[in-house]
């Protein structure tokens, strides 16, 4: 489809805040490498952040269809004010009741966005969706399987998975918050309603709580815009991009 | 050896792509993995060099595949040997690669290589996840998954109970 130039802007922007989402997250979890629990999980999440990542590429290689941007540069070149993933994503690993909870909380939002953006009338944003739809399915067992395990587990493992929600909680919002111009990219059809979805997630997260025994935290107001982030993203930044930032000339990895 | 240009058609690069493996399952072709969506045949450029111009349009089974980019250059290399002027490999997204896509000479032979192979699932994924998997060395199915993620991301792992091995099986998607 032909988009005009604000609209263009507009989805740059979403698909840009997409793709950080999931190459943020992609990073934490693969921080578990070498260090997960018991060897299954750290096969498990190795795989469930090389998928995030690769979903990363999807939005990316969107963009670049709209914008000629390099998706490499903007995962490896940019700097953190650049960034617009959601701050809940960008914390640090914490213990293993965060790490499965955030992914339950970011599997349930990502399948509602997903779903809906199959539809989308931008023909690359729907074909990029249906292809990370059907990987979040064995994401989304994964993490809730692991929600319930916590939950049902031993009096440390429930008040873990309890603490982690205090932790979360603050943040959770944001993924669903609209952008500037998200409102005309869904009178285009081009986006689902962010609204929609955000209650779509939370009610499929509030059954799962409650369905595991828990008591689901009151939603807090939207902690603010994916331009504002902490610390913690400049050091994860730090991180992933030391090797290509140490050799910028390198053409061959 | 470089072939006379004459005789390249697209049933020729077909063939010839039955030469490229994936890295991760050495036993299959991407043509079997159904990993090859099209193959198009321009002529020569006015100009350009003489030969036909191959277009290869590739689709990923994974999205965060590690392997796709040696696979695209594995296949921009073998379809250069039969003297294409010019080969551009074009990664596609749809249709979204599914396990249907599998031939059934490839079911037979990843059983073959020790690897279940995914049963059709006709776009029901979830019940074919849940279904019923024979172990491949002995046929049995009293079989229990034990990851559902594996050495691969198009792997999950399982063990036997008959047999006592565990195995691995090339997930439905």
């Amino acid at each position: 489809m032909t988009l005009s130039p604000e609209l263009r802007a507009a989805l740059v922007e979403r698909l840009t805040a997409m793709a950080d989402d999931e190459l943020v997250l992609g990073h934490r979890d693969s921080e578990w490498t070498g260090h997960a629990p018991i060897l299954e999980e750290d096969i498990a999440l190795a795989n469930i952040a090389q998928d995030e990542i690769g979903h990363a590429l999807l939005w990316l290689e969107a963009r670049r269809e709209l914008d000629g941007s390099d998706p490499d540069a903007l995962a490896y070149r940019r700097s953190a004010g650049a960034w617009r993933n959601a701050r809940l994503l960008e914390l640090p690993k914490g213990d293993w009741a965060f790490t499965m909870l955030r992914q339950f909380l970011f599997d349930v939002f990502e399948t509602e966005l997903l779903a809906r953006l199959q539809a989308s009338a931008c023909a690359s944003v729907a074909e990029a969706a249906a292809k990370a739809a059907k990987e979040e399915v064995f994401h989304l067992r994964h993490s809730g399987l692991w929600l319930r395990r916590l939950a049902g587990g031993t009096e440390e493992s429930a008040t873990r998975l309890r603490s982690a929600m205090d932790r979360a909680w603050p943040y959770l919002p944001q993924l669903w918050q609209p952008l500037a111009g998200d409102a005309a990219l869904t009178e285009a059809g081009i986006l689902p309603d962010m609204a929609e979805v955000g209650a779509a997630a939370l009610e499929r997260v509030r059954a799962a709580l409650t369905g595991s025994g828990l008591e689901p935290p009151e939603v807090p107001p939207n902690p603010g815009g994916r331009d504002r982030h902490g610390e913690d993203l400049v050091a994860l930044l730090i991180d992933m991009q030391s090797v290509a930032r140490a050799d910028p000339e390198a053409t061959a990895w | 050896m470089v072939r006379s240009a004459r005789a390249l058609t697209p049933e020729a690069v077909w063939t010839a792509l039955q030469d490229v493996a994936d890295p991760e399952i050495p036993v299959l072709s991407v043509v079997e993995l159904g990993m090859v969506r099209a193959v198009v045949l321009e002529p020569p450029a006015a100009g350009g060099a003489a030969g036909a111009r191959v277009r290869v349009d590739v689709t990923p089974t994974f999205a965060g595949c590690p392997a796709f980019h040696a696979i695209s250059e594995a296949v921009r290399s073998r379809v250069s040997e039969l003297g294409a002027a010019e080969v551009e490999v074009r990664r596609v997204l749809s249709p979204a690669w599914s396990s249907d896509d599998m031939t059934d000479t490839a079911r037979t032979k990843l059983r073959a290589f020790g690897l279940a192979p995914p049963d059709p699932h006709g776009g029901l994924l979830l019940p074919a996840l849940d279904a019923p998997v024979a172990c491949p060395r002995c046929g049995s199915f009293d079989t229990e998954l034990k990851n559902a993620f594996g050495s691969a991301l198009c792997r999950e792992i399982y063990t036997c109970r008959s047999c006592g091995e565990p195995f691995e099986r090339f997930k439905p998607l």
